[in-house]
């Protein structure tokens, strides 16, 4: 039987990888490789890398020379692909269908588009042709708008599109996304859990995998997100950068809530 | 040396890289000769079967690949589009010819029937009921990433040395002689990935 699929993602901002809060504050945690090479070694079933650089924003600790930076994001990619042989996801300032290219000749398996698709959503057609269809993730952050009602908003969650989340779903399904990445701005960063009945829409409207996002504050939200969301992978960030062996301890809390997951391998 | 094909289609160096680490030598090439020089040919690929062999032709690789597979008889893995491209037949975005050195047709997965999504995106459990030289023996069931949204449906189960379950039971392992084909990605499938490369890169000649 397919697996629940348990996806650590890493926020990188100019080379460094970052926690992130409400899609707009992001602390400093320091190197994306070393980080990488943990995560790896404990049985995390695939990475997502989100790009988030170039927004005006700045970091805190920015200065501090102690941590090192890495600027390119190719190097990243490299240095990861090289010792990490799980599904790598990159995300974030793809522009065109040779940024894409580039990304996959680097390392990457797949890559999260996001902004770029809902100002021109032609390009899900064009990427998921040239690449086919389970290499294009579309990347779907939700707000809670003014009205009460849910939003799409794109551009670091910056810019409101006024599309509703389920229509923008059923959308680029059709145009040819194979997996939808979704997240919550209004829970990211806070550690009060996923947006159940946000999940449960996109879930049911699509014929996709939907990986969830944003949230996660114990381990017990991921099963929250599998059993009530529906969610065919679940995924956070800033748990797996504060926890010691949380990727292990993860999938002991989802094993003995008795869901299908990929057992804990061992590395000699 | 293991040449792995480079026709335009997919994540070459996840396979390049998951080699070296094994401290296999290898190279992504689309040159003839190099090629012919080889010792072992690994066809990864991820992407649209019809575009696939497009690039096989155009590449003029179809010839060469026919010479030191079907008879020079050099041991070959097929990997995801790989394993599709040397069956008969494709239903991907029309009907098209492939390699045809296995009698099987590549076919959609369902996703009328119950709430089956597509693409099959993840890791699911593969039993391997029959010995081959790239598994681990002993009726063992292992875990794998796959991803694919066709599958080949082989006419002779014989060849069949491991079953995958998505809504429909498919060969996930193949084998007939010196070619081997898996459905799943073994470059992207940690530990238990890692060792079926090993165990390929180990294989003596079937010539």
């Amino acid at each position: 039987m397919l697996k629940k699929r348990l996806i650590p993602c890493l926020f990188l901002k100019n080379g460094h990888l970052v926690r992130s809060e409400n899609f707009s504050y992001h602390q400093l945690l320091g190197d994306p490789i070393a980080q990488v090479e943990r995560i790896n070694s404990w049985s995390a079933d695939e990475l997502i890398y989100i790009d988030i650089s170039n927004d005006d924003h700045y970091d805190l600790r920015r200065d501090d020379k102690k941590i090192k930076s890495i600027n390119n994001i190719y190097d990243i990619i490299e240095r990861v692909s090289k010792t990490c042989f799980i599904p790598l996801t990159f995300g974030g300032n793809i522009k065109t269908i040779e940024d894409i290219k580039e990304r996959l000749k680097r390392g990457a398996d797949k890559v999260v588009i996001n902004t770029l698709a809902f100002e021109n959503p032609d390009f899900i057609n064009e990427a998921a042709k040239v690449f086919g269809r389970q290499c294009i993730v579309v990347g779907i952050d939700v707000k809670i708008n003014s009205k009460k009602e849910y939003e799409v908003y794109v551009g670091h969650g910056k810019k409101p599109t006024g599309f509703n989340p389920v229509l923008w779903a059923k959308e680029v399904e059709k145009r040819g996304a194979g997996e939808i990445f979704l997240n919550s701005i209004d829970r990211d960063g806070t550690a009060q859990g996923y947006d159940i009945p946000l999940i449960n829409m996109v879930v049911d409207a699509v014929s996709i995998p939907v990986i969830a996002c944003g949230g996660v504050g114990s381990f017990s939200h991921f099963i929250d997100g599998i059993k009530e969301g529906g969610a065919s992978a679940v995924s956070a960030g800033n748990i797996f950068n504060f926890t010691e062996n949380s990727v292990i301890e993860a999938k002991k809390v989802l094993k003995n809530a008795g869901i299908n997951i990929r057992p804990i391998i061992k590395i000699n | 040396m293991i040449a792995i094909i480079d026709y335009g289609l997919g994540n070459l160096t996840s396979v390049k890289n998951a080699l070296d680490f094994l401290g296999t030598e290898s190279e992504i090439t689309n040159n003839i000769s190099k090629i012919e020089k080889a010792d072992k040919i690994i066809l990864p690929g991820v992407g649209a079967f019809g575009y696939g062999m497009e690039n096989l032709k155009k590449l003029g690789l179809i010839e060469v690949l026919h010479k030191e597979v079907i008879v020079n008889k050099k041991p070959f893995l097929g990997i995801c589009l790989g394993m599709q491209l040397i069956c008969k037949k494709s239903y991907e975005e029309g009907e098209f010819e492939g390699l045809a050195w296995i009698d099987a047709e590549v076919i959609r997965f369902n996703s009328e029937s119950e709430k089956l999504l597509v693409p099959h995106v993840g890791w699911n459990e593969v039993v391997c009921n029959l010995a081959s030289p790239i598994l681990i023996g002993g009726n063992r069931e292992q875990t794998f990433y796959f991803v694919h949204s066709y599958y080949p449906d082989v006419k002779d189960k014989n060849l069949v040395v491991g079953w995958c379950d998505y809504g429909v039971k498919f060969a996930a392992v193949l084998q007939k002689e010196n070619i081997f084909a898996v459905q799943f990605h073994p470059e992207k499938s940690q530990t238990e990935g890692l060792e079926i490369l090993r165990k390929f890169a180990e294989i003596h000649s079937y010539a």
